[in-house]
């Protein structure tokens, strides 16, 4: 506060000087009235500012922002609200219909590239031709060779594929017409010590379902987080509707929290959904123990991190934990049972897909055998583990990432475009007000490609990311903080509360075409060396 | 067609190894006429519809009424000397083979200069021309004076291309505004060029009454030709400077006389329409805010930078009717609006959003401040009455500073929040 004021005395000095070696005797002009006017649009412009900023922050405050504020749903009353403004909902073609398809998949893998955090060529517990059961464990990480990864379902493993440098990159099961599981014995979790606790899950295959922030990585076995999140619905673009993915669960669910619950020195915090006039799945609402915080707005109110940001923000050197509302499941599930429980209804979705719906299969499905008999014409389609923004591009062959349940299939844009970026040929989705469809898409779908539209430029327009990321940080100078390695900055503005997902919106709407993911993931990693 | 162009655009295509300069040229047209057939690689796999080039050329396409009138403009000031058709759209094809004439060359000379710089060095840093220079190549002529030396022109626009903005790095590196530095660069290189009564008005030998024109072949003998042939009224070559004409613009006389001053030379309406002399495409308020809607409807000027900047204008204006010890100083603050070039360099000029404050707290305090100093300068400075040109750049090198002060305040923010909410 101090040097703000010395600063604005040296100004006022500094403009003091030309005015006052000005002065002439010819005071005659002189109008007191005007210095009162001056004063008052001096004051307006302020209250204005201060107003404007209010509502254009992540956390709208000021007195207009209470009156635009909509009304709280019946259904969230009691539980705190949180209302976003900032963000997009890219309407695109192609979600998934609530039906339940046929399950083609024949072969899944578990992936060691899939979780952050590993060295890359893991031990390995099994070899090609062997029979495993669901939940045997497959191979474990040398820094910690406590926690097991395991097979999701039984079978032969048929091929343990390796990618640059020897890394393993996929650990592939021909899968059992019948899933066999390997017993892991039911354990009381009221009757058990958290370390206890702990070891079962890792020595069941259930540990890395955990991710931890900062850096998105599997936790350590040792760490107790500050609290763990739970976001119970997805604003990405054709994600699935938790909501319809969850029905008939709700024991496990319960289960899977009261677990959770005794891992965190905090809380559980639920993310749940306040867009729709109707309540989200019972599921969600009628489960107890945990704190419930409902979130209004689009695109990425989903995100587990932008509910972090606005529940209780990551300080620095503290560590959360974020868990998928379908691993979960796969928590209660083992231990209602007592056996592994993989299961993943993965939706599949986009453009290019004939029919598109719900599959209930396991983690690591493979993606041919999912949208198998299920794609439009053999054009050249890509294909996307996750959603359209932060997916991860697939070919036929491989497999669904171990935390995904989405597949989307969109159309190659390997096309030039006659005047393109000037009247394109048809509608684009875009957060662009300098288009037309902006205006008149109103609720129209649209179908995209994976064209850039454009070429790579460096940073000129500003303000953009800001209206797409509900939370208070600067994305700009943060990803410029980090391009100049300037490691004390990032921490300052916040890298340590995002990861790709959450800015990936912004990627999509860059005027400039930046690898905004790719960056902030170097800015990670550069934190993370630094441990 | 398209697929005929398509081909032969890839078959004309120069190597890329054996000719870096044409190949950088070739790309530049390309892409121009088709957008490429990238695809996404890494991060998200959809982009949305708009790039630089679009934002870019909305800027340029907010300016074109500018253009136009503009063209007129010149044309009509210059007739207006003359005693001839008074009326704006008297002689309207003598106004706008005159405006061509004078602006033309001055458009060509910015082009050519700063787009052979810009792909000078996008060859030899083998990246592709960027679209910078497409706005600021554009805004130059709008802020010159009609009468300018095409080769004080060609050297400012080179200074500002060269040490403004490759020195920096090119696109969207640059600190101070491009077309600001080419005409700061006039206006201190060469300062009897762009200030005083004579330079506003084409095709004069002077504006003192009795000069003779100025016409070269062009009036004479190509426009002179064609009007005759249609009947129509042509450029006289015996025709002098009225009486009485000074050819002041507003600021000189408001510095002058003040307002009274002003309004003895210029009705209200000649102001507010921009029929008086000044520089190219600064002078129609109308016009210009109807590019500023456009440019705030489509999101790409900021309105923070333009709003705050009329009220710091406006403030500013108020303190110094409160003190009122000179003539400029008295004149009616709403009325400091529509003279000189406020509304261009408000639209156009301080919304660079590489130049200006980055953060939108930033930006509110940044435009402001050019509202608040450019008065200052406005009213003040004795030796050339107008301001914005030199407030702007002098925010630009504020604008990091205020960006810092923000910033500070966000990782301030980050730590002290509370544990738990």
């Amino acid at each position: 506060m101090k040097t703000k004021i010395s600063i604005l005395i040296v100004l006022m000095f500094q403009l003091w000087v030309p005015v006052s070696s000005f002065a002439q005797n010819n005071t005659s002009g002189a109008n007191a009235g005007a210095l009162v006017w001056a004063l008052v649009g001096f004051a307006g412009f302020i209250f204005l500012v201060w107003l404007a900023d209010g509502l254009q922050s992540a956390k709208p405050k000021g007195f207009l922002a209470n009156l635009l504020k909509s009304a709280t749903p019946d259904y969230a009353k009691g539980s705190p609200l949180v209302v976003l403004k900032q963000g997009h909902h890219i309407r695109l073609k192609g979600s998934a219909e609530k039906e339940i398809l046929k399950n083609k998949v024949a072969t899944y893998a578990v992936q060691p590239t899939n979780f952050l955090g590993l060295s890359p060529i893991p031990k390995m517990n099994v070899e090609v031709g062997q029979e495993v059961k669901a939940g045997d464990s497959l191979f474990f990480d040398k820094q910690q060779p406590q926690v097991q990864f395991c097979a999701p379902v039984s079978g032969e493993i048929i091929a343990v594929n390796r990618g640059e440098k020897r890394a393993i990159t996929e650990v592939v099961i021909l899968a059992d017409k019948a899933v066999h599981h390997r017993d892991l014995g039911k354990i009381d979790i009221d009757a058990v010590s958290r370390e206890e606790l702990v070891t079962y899950m890792a020595n069941c295959g259930l540990w890395p379902s955990i991710k931890e922030r900062p850096f998105q990585i599997m936790p350590a076995l040792d760490t107790v987080p500050r609290d763990i999140f739970i976001s119970t619905f997805d604003t990405a673009p054709l994600a699935p509707d938790l909501d319809f993915v969850v029905e008939g669960k709700g024991e496990a669910f319960q289960k899977g929290l009261d677990v959770l619950v005794k891992l965190t020195s905090g809380r559980v915090y639920l993310g749940l959904n306040a867009n729709h006039k109707k309540a989200p799945s019972k599921v969600f609402t009628e489960v107890v123990g945990v704190e419930k915080v409902y979130f209004k707005g689009v695109h990425p109110a989903g995100n587990v991190g932008v509910q972090i940001h606005h529940i209780a923000p990551i300080q620095s050197g503290e560590k959360v934990w974020t868990v998928g509302v379908q691993e979960v499941i796969n928590i209660g599930q083992t231990f209602l049972n007592g056996q592994l429980d993989m299961s993943r209804v993965v939706a599949v979705t986009g453009s290019e897909v004939d029919d598109a719906g719900y599959v209930s299969t396991y983690a690591g499905a493979n993606i041919g055998d999912l949208v198998k008999g299920n794609l439009e014409d053999d054009h050249s389609v890509r294909l996307i583990s996750g959603d359209v923004l932060s997916g991860i591009q697939k070919e036929e062959r491989s497999f669904l990432d171990f935390h995904d349940d989405q597949v989307t299939v969109v159309k190659e844009g390997d096309y030039y475009e006659m005047f393109g970026w000037l009247v394109p040929d048809r509608a684009r989705p875009t957060v662009s007000r300098s288009f037309l469809s902006y205006f008149t898409a109103g609720k129209k779908k649209f179908v995209a490609d994976t064209n850039t539209h454009g070429e790579e430029r460096a940073f000129v327009v500003t303000g953009q990311y800001e209206h797409l990321l509900p939370m208070d940080i600067y994305p700009q100078h943060l990803l410029k903080s980090i391009l100049t390695g300037d490691l004390e900055r990032m921490e300052g503005l916040g890298i340590n509360e995002l990861v790709e997902e959450d800015i990936a919106l912004c990627e999509f709407a860059c005027t400039s075409k930046q690898p905004l993911q790719h960056i902030l993931r170097s800015g990670l990693d550069m934190m993370r060396e630094q441990l | 067609m398209k697929k005929t162009l398509l081909k032969f655009a890839k078959s004309i295509e120069p190597n890329k190894k054996d000719s870096p300069f044409l190949h950088t040229l070739f790309d530049g047209f390309f892409t121009f006429l088709f957008s490429p057939n990238t695809t996404t690689h890494s991060g998200v796999h959809i982009r949305d519809g708009v790039d630089l080039k679009r934002t870019m050329t909305m800027v340029v396409i907010a300016l074109q009424l500018c253009y136009l009138y503009g063209t007129v403009n010149i044309g009509h000031q210059h007739f207006v000397a003359l005693g001839q058709y008074p009326d704006f759209f008297d002689g309207l094809h003598l106004k706008v083979a005159f405006g061509l004439i004078q602006l033309l060359p001055i458009f060509a000379v910015t082009m050519l200069v700063g787009l052979g710089i810009e792909f000078y060095y996008a060859s030899k840093k083998g990246h592709s021309i960027e679209e910078g220079f497409l706005v600021s190549g554009s805004l130059i002529p709008l802020i010159m004076p009609p009468d300018l030396p095409l080769w004080i022109l060609a050297l400012s626009v080179a200074f500002a291309v060269w040490i403004g903005k490759e020195a920096f790095g090119g696109t969207g590196m640059n600190i101070l505004n491009i077309a600001l530095l080419a005409r700061v660069f006039i206006f201190f290189a060469y300062p009897t060029d762009i200030s005083g009564d004579e330079v506003w008005v084409a095709g004069l030998e002077s504006v003192n009454s009795g000069s003779a024109v100025v016409y070269n072949w062009w009036h004479t003998g190509f426009f002179n030709g064609i009007f005759e042939g249609l009947g129509w009224a042509t450029f006289q070559t015996g025709a002098t400077v009225v009486d009485g004409y000074t050819g002041a613009t507003p600021l000189s006389l408001a510095y002058q006389g003040g307002w009274e001053a002003v309004s003895a030379v210029y009705t209200d309406s000649q102001l507010l329409w921009g029929s008086i002399p000044g520089s190219i495409g600064e002078t129609s308020k109308p016009l210009i805010i109807v590019g500023a809607v456009l440019l705030l409807l489509s999101g790409i000027g900021s309105w923070r930078i333009m709003l705050s900047m009329v009220f710091g204008a406006g403030i500013m204006s108020l303190l110094l009717n409160a003190w009122g010890v000179t003539p400029f100083m008295t004149v009616p603050w709403y009325y400091q609006f529509v003279m000189g070039s406020f509304l261009f360099a408000m639209v156009f000029m301080a919304t660079d959003p590489v130049t200006a404050a980055s953060t939108n707290r930033g930006k509110w305090i940044y435009g402001f401040l050019i509202g608040f100093i450019g008065i200052i300068i406005r009213v003040m400075n004795p030796a050339y009455p107008e301001g914005w040109m030199l407030a702007i750049l002098f925010m630009n090198v504020f604008a990091p500073l205020i960006d810092y002060y923000v910033l500070e305040g966000n990782v301030i923010r980050r730590m002290r929040k509370p544990k738990t909410a």
